[in-house]
């Protein structure tokens, strides 16, 4: 990568002091790009926009927001009726949070289905996953601040998670709190955390994309750069096409803000939070909604360990094991495009946290669709149990014993070839 | 590195159209952007509820003549002088071409007794003494910041010191012979 | 690949519909109650300021002697169609504590537009104390603060049982309503065939009262709607404008690459 000269003066001074310029140009100009990303690969630069546009608005609403037990959800009320254009700002950084997930789980999904996670992308899938991590604490202890019922109640029982542990749970999680239950103490480090962590986020995100321009995009067909024929410049390629889906991202993004800005929310966390009643149905916001039905499908004992702990462990268990799927998947191939067998899992997968994702949201004793005779909790532990033995049985077997599509010789043959048949 | 496979080059007959179409596109986009930042800015302006707390009213019925009062009004102090007779005289007997910032004490009073004035220093914002019994009033009878030694009449005129304008008179109105409305 | 893209895209529509909704189904045995029509529905409904003026004068009269609407100040009476002398009048009806004078004591002075509706009751333990335990919720947000809106304020208010239905044990003091989770309510039917005396030649019954007290109550939770969805519309046909733009952008740098 030879430093591309620079005409004018100024930047020319700059960049030889510190070639941060460079480093740019290299890195959002000239970075070769696999020439046949499909629109699934427009994800990563949206989340980078939801995360800009979350602290953005973050830090105009904590120019009006009180952290404290007595005047939080007065203080979230004021900023809805008095400060100007406050409702916008508060309804898109509400919705906002929704948005970033929706992008998030595309994008991994689509990492899922591609095998971007796998050598040499393995750093690059970490901290990918370190980036959900940090989104999901950000918009737990976020979702605390309005202190409504749901907030209140959601940091609860998120809080009480920890006391599952043994002899350290109960100091730990009065720790958490910084008293004997979730009250301004807890308040106030929750908002201390949340406008540090997506800074942490930023942080990680430069990571994930230092580590993306070193092992360089994944594509549709799995195959690597080979020559130079296989890549064109990212800028003005895939500027533009970032740009577009930005576009398209926009509207649905608007469509929520201005038209249903509380489609997403639950109706509870319009109740100012009450210590003294617990409202009758806690759920947390959607994208929690599967992992919360794997922490509830665990109501067994396994081996004297009590359910309870099962139940945090499988939820925490759910996102750690994402960490070693570089290693269970045992396929030499990369893009589910050439594994016809393991393309089907792959669906049942995405279906299944669909069911967890419902499941989440009912109460255990209901049936699951209305279905007579089938509880939602019993679905709930199936789907938990696909869940992990898709990654624990399937993506090892699968990929050993399926006989893959023979794989285009390269990038730009692929792209002849389909440029062919179309 | 970077390989460009198509050079713009390439592109000769249609390079008038397409930076057309780019630059309207950059142009519409950039509003877009100026337009989205908007109500951000417009956030940090005064919102409704301050807007609408911006009047008090004062009772004047228990300032005796020769004292003064401080008053809370737009997270600022209001001065409200009882002027004496001889406090008015001198406002009154200034000539304007000794004066800093030349107004007359007729323009800065509805009624000659009574002075209201923001009790802001011109300078830098500090608090001007003189309104409590005893303290310093400056060599005109009237206000002494001590920050940067600014010195006010019995008009709250600026008449040595840094500052740089008079003392502010705010919109009020007497709402009855003892009771006044600031803002 | 594009199969892929427009699966993922239904699959984004479809979670976000399929679990909002779900997780707003739950609830106890009590049903839904029925969709009504509202001004404000649909991408251009805007707020009928006479109903609102009408649901006010409800509020006024009914609700305001046992519920408190703390969000709301006189000044914010404009969005529903009163000028300034109007609303200083009404806020002169009020009697607001303030204080402390120069004695140190509290005192009341008529309201001003900047004043919050006051409170029926000086605290919760009043509250509590003057109805039989239960304490009447702050009004400002019902329509936020339930499933269903507007919706369930019209149901309940006209959901009203005379008699329990035969073997429900009702305790004493409550009311049987159909809509309130577990049908037991402290709160007397509020409402009746002209409660409230309307000047405009609207029909004075129940029903249009509860439709009228919902509608103010949409309008106390969300003040903003108007502009909001205004605003809203002229955001997305900008947003429509600009992608079509970027797409025709796209489509011509692209135009000559094999992808």
């Amino acid at each position: 990568m030879s430093a591309p000269q620079w005409n004018n003066k100024v930047v020319k001074w700059v960049d030889d002091r510190l070639p941060v310029i460079s480093m740019l140009h290299h890195s959002a100009y000239e970075y070769p790009t696999p020439k046949n990303l499909s629109y699934m690969w427009n994800f990563g630069s949206l989340a980078g926009f939801v995360l800009v546009t979350m602290i953005l608005s973050g830090i105009f609403l904590v120019m009006n927001y009180t952290p404290h037990t007595s005047m939080a959800f007065e203080s979230v009320e004021r900023i809805m009726r008095d400060v100007n254009y406050g409702w916008l700002i508060r309804y898109i950084h509400m919705n906002g949070a929704s948005m970033f997930f929706i992008v998030v789980f595309i994008h991994i999904f689509r990492g899922l289905y591609y095998g971007s996670y796998k050598a040499p992308r393995e750093m690059l899938w970490w901290i990918g996953i370190l980036i959900l991590l940090a989104m999901m604490a950000t918009a737990f202890m976020g979702y605390v601040l309005p202190w409504g019922q749901m907030s209140f109640w959601g940091a609860t029982v998120i809080t009480n998670l920890f006391s599952a542990f043994p002899i350290i749970g109960d100091p730990l999680v009065t720790w958490l709190w910084g008293g004997f239950s979730v009250d301004n103490p807890t308040l106030n480090r929750f908002f201390s955390l949340h406008y540090l962590m997506p800074f942490v986020i930023l942080g990680l995100v430069v990571l994930h994309v230092w580590a993306l321009h070193s092992v360089r995009s994944n594509n549709p067909t799995g195959v690597e750069i080979k020559t130079p024929k296989d890549s064109i410049p990212f800028h003005p390629y895939y500027t533009i096409k970032d740009l577009y889906g930005l576009g398209v991202f926009l509207i649905f993004f608007s469509a929520f803000v201005f038209f249903a800005p509380d489609y997403l929310g639950h109706p509870d966390n319009y109740i100012p939070a009450n210590p003294l009643v617990t409202p009758p149905h806690i759920v947390p916001e959607w994208y929690f909604l599967p992992f919360y039905a794997i922490l509830r499908s665990i109501d067994f004992t396994i081996f004297g360990i009590p359910a309870k702990l099962l139940g945090v462990l499988a939820m925490f268990a759910s996102i750690v094991i994402l960490f070693v799927i570089p290693w269970l998947d045992t396929s030499k191939v990369r893009s589910s495009k050439f594994r016809p067998v393991y393309k089907w899992f792959f669906w049942l997968f995405v279906i299944d946290t669909f069911i967890l994702g419902y499941c989440g949201a009912k109460a255990p004793d209901d049936y699951f669709l209305g279905i007579p005779g089938l509880k939602v909790i019993v679905m709930g532990q199936l789907s938990t149990l696909y869940y992990f033995v898709h990654f624990l049985v399937v993506m090892p077997l699968v990929g050993k014993l399926e006989r893959t599509k023979p794989l285009p010789a390269s990038i730009s043959e692929s792209v002849l070839k389909e440029g062919a048949n179309a | 590195m970077s390989q460009t496979v198509h050079s713009s080059g390439e592109h000769q007959p249609d390079e008038n159209r397409r930076d057309f179409l780019t630059l309207a596109t950059t142009a519409v986009g950039a509003v877009g952007v100026g337009c989205a930042l908007l109500p951000f800015v417009d956030s940090m302006n005064p919102s409704k509820d301050v807007l609408a707390l911006a009047s008090v009213e004062v009772n004047l019925a228990n300032i005796p003549v020769g004292q003064a009062i401080k008053v809370m009004w737009r997270g600022k102090p209001v001065f409200i002088r009882h002027r004496t007779e001889r406090e008015i005289n001198e406002a009154e007997e200034v000539a304007l071409n000794e004066l800093v910032d030349p107004q007359t004490d007729d323009a800065r009073v509805e009624k000659k007794e009574w002075l209201i004035v923001v009790g802001v220093c011109t300078h830098l914002g500090c608090i001007p003494m003189g309104t409590a019994t005893g303290e310093t009033r400056g060599d005109y009878d009237g206000w002494y910041c001590p920050c940067h030694g600014s010195h006010y009449d019995t008009s709250g005129r600026i008449r040595r010191g840094p500052a740089p304008l008079n003392l502010v008179v705010p919109e009020y109105e007497f709402l009855t012979d003892t009771s006044v409305r600031i803002g | 690949m594009r199969k892929f893209a427009l699966t993922a895209i239904a699959a984004a529509f479809a979670v976000t519909a399929f679990t909002g909704g779900a997780a707003k189904a739950a609830g106890g045995d009590q049903p839904a109650p029925a969709a009504q029509d509202w001004s404000w529905q649909g991408l251009f409904g805007t707020y009928d300021r006479a109903q609102l003026q009408r649901g006010f004068q409800v509020f006024k009269n009914v609700c305001a002697g046992c519920h408190s609407l703390r969000f709301i100040a006189f000044r914010n009476l404009e969005g529903i169609g009163f000028n300034e002398d109007q609303i200083k009048a009404i806020a002169a009806e009020y009697d607001i504590v303030d204080g402390p004078n120069d004695d140190g004591d509290m005192f009341d002075r008529p309201g001003i537009p900047a004043d919050y509706f006051p409170s029926p009751f000086p605290n919760e333990k009043a509250a509590a104390a003057s109805n039989g335990g239960a304490i009447p919720p702050d009004l400002s947000l019902m329509n936020k603060a339930r499933v269903g809106g507007p919706d369930y304020v019209f149901g309940l208010l006209t959901g009203y049982e005379e008699e329990a239905p035969e073997g429900f044990d009702l305790a004493d003091g409550k009311y049987y309503n159909h809509y309130f989770p577990g049908h037991q309510i402290s709160m007397a039917p509020p409402l009746y065939d002209e409660a409230v005396e309307y000047t405009d030649g609207t029909p004075m019954t129940l029903e249009q009262h509860a439709r009228d007290i919902a509608a103010f109550l949409n309008w106390t939770a969300q003040p903003e709607l108007e502009a909001r969805k205004a605003l809203g519309m002229k955001v997305i046909l900008f947003l429509i404008v600009l992608t079509a733009m970027l797409y025709a952008v796209k489509r011509k740098i692209w135009r000559d690459v094999e992808h």
